[in-house]
């Protein structure tokens, strides 16, 4: 009787959904990986990995699109963390117009942004109702095409990187904090560098992070704007090899686990969740 | 002393428009890279050849049965991953909130979900291929153990609705894992005690109490989910390879070249994806208001 109370105590269907769900997680990644270490007949090794992290190009892109990750990251950085500051300040009244614009990338999905943005910048931008040319059109060199992937970056990472910041300007005295620094003498420069920035740094650590697991992998904006990032460089590489791009996903799976643990472990709090799909 | 700190009137004279100079970088960014851009498409979709304004390509979009089908085709995609990883997501976060299992079981499950949510694109599209494509493992073990060959003895194909759907489903359900974790820790144990108070049964509470609670809560992330897979375009592209024509792949072949010889039609596919994400936000943000009454 003891034994059968015990076994009628286990949640039987906890159970089961619970364990329906590891094998949906797990089967694919088990699956990838097996795949990748079986290059070299009857041989279970790395030979897969080997060759993918050896091409120079591999390199390059992945490198590559590590620079977009940072540029993007301190853009955003840049821009969001003084509207946000300012809004707690000065501007409460803006709070509900600049909410809705951090929202708008979720209704235009990047495949939409992207064809936007190139119908917009192919051609050189004039000044309206003039012939005059303001500047070359961003796609045609090379600058210019970064300039713009970074911004369409920014704009993929603005609902994600906006929440972030204003979460963890809610946790400070924002109003306390400025006045104490301008009792000092600091400048608004300042008082945003050394002040508010280190304050919040555990919600800008997950706000960079979330974008970064976005930015690396990221294939719509890169393929389309044509510039060599890791995404399209994988995509590619699926057309003509099997084993190696196993390789390559199963390392951009840890990487993007690596990510989301360090979220968790800064923020110690729900994980969260963006993404380009 | 804390209300002279929250209107401290003298160091912060309001100094009206002048303040909104602070938000104009933000503003400038946001028009040149977001606004202007959406806008060219909505006024492509209602501009003709000779740069005239008409309603032509919106109406050619109703009449082209090859639009209609790629619309139709992400529209059940959409749905059915959202629906199945709604209720897929909802009774495994129901497993480690409420259901009774072990504490380390939930966050193990919580950061599984924040990394499988975010993994997606291309190496999704071959993580799937490893898994159920013809030489996939799992199709190897299911004809090993049932002796079924799926590509041969069923219709099976993972570059069809169904192996899309099932590629979707795995970022689809723990988003919903993500959202209905804290929404479950929001019920009440005094609901519970009161029902039990009163009688009610497990079955009693959770059909008239709890799930009334969440409903909201659950359609609300429900759309949210259709949101996410309507606009997907990286992994069904790497998955396979443009052969299946749902909307955002049909709209990438636009972009590369104007294969339906009028950008018009083009502008307004792209709109009518807009329009469809909007209509899901504001539904999602209509039923967020009602779950706010209860949950929070």
């Amino acid at each position: 009787m003891n034994i059968l109370s015990k076994i009628r105590q286990i949640p039987f269907w906890s159970w089961f959904w619970f364990i329906l769900g590891a094998l949906y997680f797990l089967l694919p990644l088990y699956a990838t990986v097996n795949f990748s270490l079986r290059m070299e007949r009857d041989v279970i090794g790395f030979k897969a990995y080997i060759r993918a992290f050896e091409d120079p190009e591999f390199l390059e892109t992945f490198l590559y699109s590590n620079m977009l990750a940072f540029l993007t990251i301190v853009a955003s950085i840049i821009l969001i963390v003084p509207t946000a500051y300012w809004i707690r300040l000065r501007l409460p009244e803006a709070r509900r117009i600049v909410e809705f614009i951090t929202l708008l990338p979720f209704v235009v999905p990047a495949i939409i942004l992207v064809f936007g943005l190139i119908r917009i910048y192919s051609s050189p931008i004039t000044i309206p109702f003039t012939e005059i040319n303001l500047f070359q059109p961003l796609t045609t060199f090379e600058v210019g095409t970064d300039i713009l992937i970074i911004a369409g970056y920014v704009v993929l990472g603005l609902p994600y990187m906006y929440r972030s910041v204003d979460t963890g300007m809610r946790t400070v005295d924002v109003r306390t904090l400025t006045e104490a620094a301008q009792s000092l003498g600091a400048s608004w420069f300042t008082i945003i560098l050394r002040v508010i920035l280190p304050n919040i740094r555990a919600a800008l650590l997950s706000g960079a992070l979330l974008t970064f697991a976005i930015v690396v992998g990221e294939v719509t904006l890169a393929s389309f704007l044509g510039v060599p990032a890791f995404g399209p460089y994988l995509f590619l590489l699926g057309q003509h090899r099997a084993y190696e791009p196993a390789a390559l996903s199963f390392a951009s799976f840890l990487m993007t686990w690596l990510a989301m643990g360090l979220i968790q472990m800064f923020t110690g709090g729900q994980g969260q969740t963006a993404g380009t799909h | 002393m804390a209300q002279t700190a929250l209107k401290p009137k003298s160091s912060f004279p309001a100094s009206g428009w002048k303040n909104w100079i602070g938000v104009a970088p933000f503003f400038l960014f946001a028009i040149l890279f977001l606004v202007l851009p959406s806008l060219r498409l909505v006024m492509g979709s209602f501009t003709d050849s000779d740069g005239r304004f008409t309603f032509a390509n919106i109406l050619q979009l109703f009449q082209e049965q090859a639009i209609l089908d790629a619309y139709w085709l992400s529209i059940r995609i959409s749905a059915a991953t959202a629906v199945g990883g709604g209720i897929f997501g909802f009774l495994l976060a129901y497993s480690v909130t409420v259901g009774g299992l072990p504490k380390p079981l939930r966050s193990a499950l919580i950061t599984f979900s924040g990394v499988a949510s975010n993994f997606a694109g291309v190496p999704l599209a071959f993580a799937f291929i490893a898994t159920l494509g013809r030489t996939g493992f799992v199709t190897a073990l299911i004809k090993e153990l049932f002796g079924v060959n799926l590509y041969q003895q069923t219709d099976f194909d993972l570059y069809s609705f169904w192996g899309l759907s099932l590629t979707y489903m795995y970022f689809q359900f723990p988003l919903m894992v993500l959202i209905m974790a804290p929404a479950l820790d929001g019920l009440k144990r005094e609901w519970r005690e009161a029902a039990e108070n009163l009688g009610a049964s497990t079955f009693q509470y959770w059909s008239k109490v709890a799930f009334p609670v969440l409903l909201p809560s659950i359609l609300g992330s429900m759309i949210l989910l259709f949101g996410n897979a309507f606009g997907a375009y990286a992994t069904a592209y790497a998955l396979t390879g443009g052969r299946l024509g749902i909307i955002t792949i049909q709209i990438g072949a636009q972009i590369r070249g104007d294969v339906l010889h009028n950008p018009g039609l083009g502008y307004a596919m792209a709109m009518g994806m807009v329009v469809v994400m909007a209509i899901s936000l504001m539904g999602y943000s209509w039923l967020q208001k009602q779950s706010e009454r209860w949950l929070r």
